[in-house]
């Protein structure tokens, strides 16, 4: 096999932008075109290169190297294995679905669909990326047009301005998509400052000319640089995966992104974060990992539960999902924490199950902001009648989220319970439990607000879904209802590379 | 014999003009003739020590420098007639579209 | 693959088949009454195949892996044959398959769509109930547990555009979901201490001997936790009563036949792993007799006929819990399985006095059984099964339920159980008193329902008499382990029960008002539902809402506000130093000259 897949699969959005950017002006029906058709080739290959991976021999595959600076050992080195392979896939679902949703974008829409697919690849560069050199630039590639997809096609909403930091609050712009943007992009520039400061100790460190994955993973580090070189890709990726307390930055983010930009941040990005720790983390550190899971999982509990409940507290539905991814990354890195089988396997299915599942919430959320014009769910009611399908799709959306059975969502919660009470703190199986439990109230209250009751009197001519917004729910529901019913097919290949990963940490 | 030292005081004191004329005209041609007579300066410099030093390389930068200069020069009045297309005025002090 | 195995598989097969295709083509959901027909025709099928499976006593067992791991899968799905399962797939297919039949003419005036809708919920949810039933392991059981909830939370929802329906729906999903928070604790807690969910391996252990578990108390405790959610048990009881703005054929499914008997379904299924923990047991005899005891209460005082029938399903569920927890497992099952023929049967009765009439409220019905006495009649037998008169169902297995709990030597729990009796007989009296005879108070004419309405209601009556003469004639067994007294005595409750409510709601010999001041205490609590409602609303709102609140004003006024003050410091700072750029050339200029300078004078100095 020599055709790259895994470089097509990355690029093919990239070129998609450059096309979109030099060919496609001022023809919104070629821009679309264009899109569906460059992440749509990467959608098709990532199914198959999900069916191709060999699970008996497990390990990175589809590897590609091509040497860059050769003098710093710095290549561009691709290869995926059972965890990046789900992660591939859920990328190609996300952005596809989100090509969908965002149809009805009218202002400048092929700066917005060439920065969209750009972003894409740098997500795509970050998953199959073993070079962490090459894996940080394609981290870079991928925050970085955030900032103009919020700052310009964003929304504004208000805060407004209490407590003891209020004049904080008037000076900063809160609330305005341009100091969403602007708080979005310098928390996670702060984050990636760590990670290359993390790399770099480990290249010195190491002394060898390379900044392979594979040659990083046959180094053993001492136990004390582990240490402290696992804190930083704990903080620089945490903080995008919105670890406790710097997570700030992404209910502001989401809320005001638009629609597209909302599902590929929380159901994509965020993972980025929780791979990142996962995979160069513990991949590379073990002991660091090891001495440092009690503040990963301690962490991971507050996230569950204070997300959960501040999504309690949000008025405005879009700040409800919001918060709400910030409390399923919790369920992510407390998976993660337990350093057991089954808990890892929970966390990367939960990396999936909730990115498709808040990518399906945003998608609604946006359908709803873009009929009714507006986010306040105290203002809305009975839009069942009106929006059935919508009404359904969200409905399916928040069962995965609290966790019923059938859906994704489920099966990595319950893995990640498990793996915690086998882990070196049980407790940590209660908060995890108990957000379950919030998310079912939360949930559920908005779902009983929004759509069910006697219809709002301040809305009128509400309508269902259309055509290709179609495509994009029944797409995320469907995946999310198929992956509950059959887990197997997604933990089959993360399970291959959990348990040589964990090989490393519990036998060093 | 005129000493190296004299022609490296000349140069010094056509800079220093130069500079004086960067630093007190307002007027922008003003400034761009102080950058010139500065640029000189470099040039006597760099003639002087390839006469004195016998090496030829110091005449070759100068020539550069002449066309670069002379580049310089039309860049500088350029961005000067286009300041005055705009802003009707070339007085240096109320050119502070950066002041912070 | 075991041919055996396939009969039993068809019998959920064949509602899931039914739910994927209403749910999947909206098409036919939107005919309504034909999406009603394949609905329907799905578990006719499903019921035929129980009843076979049934009837030749299928034994076996087959899993399938779910959940992969390294060394061979954590989790299983698949299917787990036995007497008490296949009872209850005969129970749940058929009162499906009458319930379902009833709605089409129950649900007659609505939309075809919304009609398509419950259809597919119905169907989901025989699905669901049937996979539970089946389940060899916990984990199965919970899955299908949870989505039972989610298809009460949608029945109950099903006019979502009534405010209180959407909120029973949603108190009932919460309230239900509190206890299998406990549930999944608990499988969580007996995995990790077994690493099986499966029952047979556990079952095994348990009777070897070998199943050292430390804590299995509080593992089977919290598991128990889930049936007191979805049995509706003290003092998770509270959603149960709200559940009733549900369509009332779903109040007849799904909470009093089928779903809400899941708890008891469950400690049987589970006793060998129960009966290692007599503490557990005890706690599960009390926590039922009480709340038998203190339903049975609430009913006396309730005026809305679903409700009152919504509290009589509490309290019996109350006699199975106590009676599992006595260790008469099969009594607590057998009042399972007839009290699912005739409370579905008083359920349905009920639904349609309320569409002749349209009201629930008992004090203004009355006379009814001149205009339907078919109904009438039905409602009648139900009563008397359910206030256990023999030769009904309900006598046999009320009374092997009470001879359990005395054999147990649970005094407390019988006394209870005997008084809820009484009760018993009491208000489900009142009940036809109020409704049936006495004064007519209903405006209009009501009228006798159509005959497939009728049909089922029939149907189900027959069957509880029949159920009750077969009991009679071929089941001793129960009743050896009796003493002879308890058939007159439990009777002679029932009697008196009947009497009282004669007297008070028919011949007005005794002034109701009057008793209700004599135990006005009694009174004034029953009719507030003891303060539970309401220590739940404030609860949840004073509680988890009141503290959300505060985190969420934390996270966005403190956190962030932090992380604001940061910025705006930073904003400050730089604004201050903004004013060295003057952004004139020449001071830029002198800058750098001064600059310059001021090396030259550093490098002089330096050399020195």
């Amino acid at each position: 096999m020599t055709i790259p897949l895994l470089s097509i699969i990355t690029w093919s959005p990239f070129i998609g932008a450059l096309l979109i950017m030099f060919t496609a002006r001022h023809s919104p029906r070629a821009v679309r075109l264009i899109s569906v058709v460059t992440t749509g080739i990467s959608a098709v290959l990532s199914i198959w290169i999900y069916v191709a991976y060999e699970r008996e021999t497990a390990g990175f595959q589809f590897y590609e190297k091509v040497p860059l600076v050769p003098p710093l050992g710095i290549s561009y080195e691709v290869g995926v294995d059972g965890i990046s392979l789900l992660m591939v896939l859920l990328t190609s679902i996300i952005i596809v679905a989100g090509v969908f949703a965002s149809w009805t974008v009218t202002v400048r829409s092929q700066e917005f669909y060439a920065l969209l697919l750009a972003l894409v690849t740098g997500v795509y560069g970050v998953f199959v990326s073993l070079d962490l050199f090459v894996l940080f630039l394609f981290y870079e590639l991928a925050v970085l047009p955030m900032y103009l997809l919020i700052g310009i096609w964003g929304s504004t909403g208000e805060v407004r301005p209490r407590g003891i930091f209020a004049w904080a609050f008037r000076e900063t712009g809160v609330g305005t998509k341009e100091y969403a943007a602007m708080k979005l992009t310098l928390y996670l520039l702060f984050g990636s400052a760590f990670i290359l400061v993390g790399i770099l100790a480990l290249y010195v460190h190491a002394g060898s000319a390379s900044f392979s994955f594979l040659d990083f993973e046959a180094t053993a580090f001492p136990r004390g640089l582990q240490r402290w070189v696992f804190l930083a890709f704990y903080v620089g990726f945490g903080i995008l995966a919105g670890i406790w307390p710097l997570h700030t930055w992404s209910p502001d983010g989401h809320a005001s992104a638009p629609t597209a930009v909302s599902m590929l941040h929380a159901g994509v990005l965020m993972k980025l974060g929780a791979y990142g720790v996962v995979r160069v983390g513990m991949g590379l550190l073990p002991d660091g990992a090891v001495d440092l899971a009690w503040l990963v999982g301690t962490i991971a509990c507050v996230n569950i539960v204070y997300g959960a409940l501040s999504s309690m507290a949000q008025t405005d539905l879009k700040y409800v999902i919001a918060y709400s991814s910030v409390s399923h990354m919790g369920i992510v890195m407390l998976g993660a924490a337990t350093l057991t089988e089954v808990g890892l396997n929970g966390s990367v299915f939960q990396m999936f199950a909730h990115g498709v599942m808040t990518g399906l919430f945003f998608a609604l959320v946006g359908l709803v902001y873009e009929k009714a014009h507006s986010r306040e769910i105290g203002k809305m009611g009975g839009f069942a009648k009106m929006m059935p399908g919508i009404a359904a799709a969200f409905t399916i959306g928040g069962l995965s989220s609290l966790g019923l059975p059938a859906t994704a969502g489920f099966v990595a919660e319950l893995l990640t319970f498990l793996g915690s009470w086998r882990s070196a703190h049980p407790w940590w199986l209660f908060p995890a439990v108990a957000g379950t439990f919030l998310t079912a109230i939360y949930v559920l209250r908005v779902v009983k607000q929004i759509f069910w009751g006697p219809p709002s009197a301040h809305f009128h001519d509400l309508g269902d879904a259309r055509g290709p917004e179609w495509v994009a729910l029944v797409l995320l529901v469907a995946v999310l209802v198929f992956f509950g019913m059959v887990p197997g097919l997604a933990i089959g290949p993360i399970d291959t590379a959990t348990v040589p990963l964990l090989a490393r940490i519990v036998s060093p | 014999m005129i000493g190296l030292s004299s022609y490296l005081v000349l140069a010094a004191l056509v800079f220093s003009i130069g500079l004086f004329g960067v630093l007190t005209r307002r007027n922008a041609v003003g400034i761009l003739l102080g950058i010139e007579l500065m640029l000189n300066a470099v040039n006597i410099n760099l003639v002087a020590f390839a006469r004195f030093h016998g090496d030829l390389t110091g005449l070759i930068f100068t020539l550069f420098t002449i066309a670069i200069t002379v580049v310089e020069v039309a860049v500088g009045l350029a961005i000067v007639i286009a300041i005055f297309r705009v802003r009707r005025t070339v007085d240096a002090d109320r050119l502070d579209l950066l002041r912070g | 693959m075991d041919l055996s195995l396939l009969l039993p598989l068809l019998v959920p097969a064949m509602p899931f088949a039914a739910f994927l295709i209403l749910a999947i083509v909206p098409p036919i959901r939107r005919t309504g009454r034909g999406a009603g027909a394949l609905s329907i025709a799905a578990i006719a099928v499903s019921f035929v195949a129980a009843v076979i499976v049934w009837h030749s006593g299928f034994v076996g067992e087959r899993t399938w892996g779910w959940i992969p791991a390294d060394g061979g899968p954590i989790a299983t799905v698949g299917v787990m044959v036995d007497p008490i399962s296949n009872a209850m797939l005969v129970l749940v297919t058929l009162v499906s398959l009458l319930v379902q039949i009833y709605s089409l003419a129950y649900l007659s005036d609505e939309r075809p769509g919304a009609l398509g809708r419950y259809y597919t919920y119905q169907s989901l949810f025989v699905f669901s109930m049937l996979g539970l039933v089946l389940a060899p392991g916990f984990l199965q059981m919970f899955v299908f547990w949870e989505l039972v909830g989610l298809c009460s939370y949608l029945l109950i929802g099903f006019w979502y555009d009534r405010p209180a329906a959407a909120r029973a729906a949603v108190k009932a999903f919460w309230i239900t979901k509190l206890g299998d928070l406990g549930f999944i604790i608990g499988i969580v807690l007996l995995w990790s201490a077994t690493g099986t969910f499966e029952f047979s391996e556990l079952f095994e252990r348990a009777e070897a001997n070998t199943l050292a578990v430390p804590g299995l108390a509080v593992i089977m405790f919290l598991i128990y936790l889930g049936a007191v959610g979805k049995s509706a048990q003290f003092p998770l009881h509270v959603w149960l009563p709200d559940a009733m703005e549900g369509p009332t054929p779903v109040s007849a499914l799904i909470h009093a036949a089928t779903m809400v008997t899941a708890g008891v379904f469950l400690v049987t299924r589970a006793e060998p792993l129960f009966a290692l923990v007599p503490e557990v047991m005890a706690v599960i005899a009390w926590v039922g007799a009480f709340t038998a005891l203190l339903a049975a209460t609430m009913a006396c005082v309730e005026g809305d006929i679903k409700r009152v029938l919504a509290y009589s399903t509490v309290s019996q569920l109350g006699y199975m819990m106590a009676a599992a927890g006595a260790g008469a497992t099969p009594a607590g099952f057998l009042h399972l399985l007839t009290h699912g023929l005739f409370k579905a049967l008083l359920f349905l009765a009920a639904g349609a006095v309320i569409h002749a009439v349209g009201t629930n409220d008992m004090f203004r019905m009355g006379g009814l059984f001149r205009a339907m006495p078919h109904t009438a009649i039905v409602f009648l037998i139900g009563t008397l099964a359910l206030a256990g008169v023999p030769p009904l169902a309900g006598f046999y297995s009320k009374e092997a339920v009470l001879g359990g709990v005395w054999e147990a030597h649970l005094t407390g729990p019988f006394l209870m159980l005997a008084l809820t009796a009484l009760l018993t007989a009491f208000y489900m009296f009142r009940a036809v008193f109020l409704t049936f005879f006495g004064r007519a108070h209903a405006g209009g004419h009501p009228h006798e329902a159509p005959w497939l309405m009728r049909g089922p209601l029939w149907l189900l009556a027959v069957l509880t008499v029949v159920a009750g003469i077969r009991l009679a004639l071929s089941g001793a067994e129960a009743h050896e382990a009796t003493p002879g007294w308890l058939p007159p005595f439990s009777v002679g409750l029932a009697l008196l029960g009947f009497v009282l409510a004669l007297a008070m709601y028919q011949r007005g010999v005794i002034d109701p008002a009057r008793v209700a001041r004599a135990l006005a205490p009694l009174d004034y609590l029953a009719r507030r539902r003891y303060g539970l409602d309401a220590l739940y609303a404030g609860l949840y709102r004073g509680l988890i809402l009141g503290f959300a609140r505060v985190i969420g004003w934390i996270d966005r006024y403190f956190v962030d506000g932090i992380l604001n003050a940061l910025t705006a410091l930073t904003l400050r700072a730089g604004d201050s130093l903004r004013h060295i750029q003057t952004g004139r050339a020449q001071d830029y200029v002198y800058g750098v000259a001064f600059g310059v300078l001021l090396l030259f004078v550093w490098a002089q100095l330096w050399r020195r």
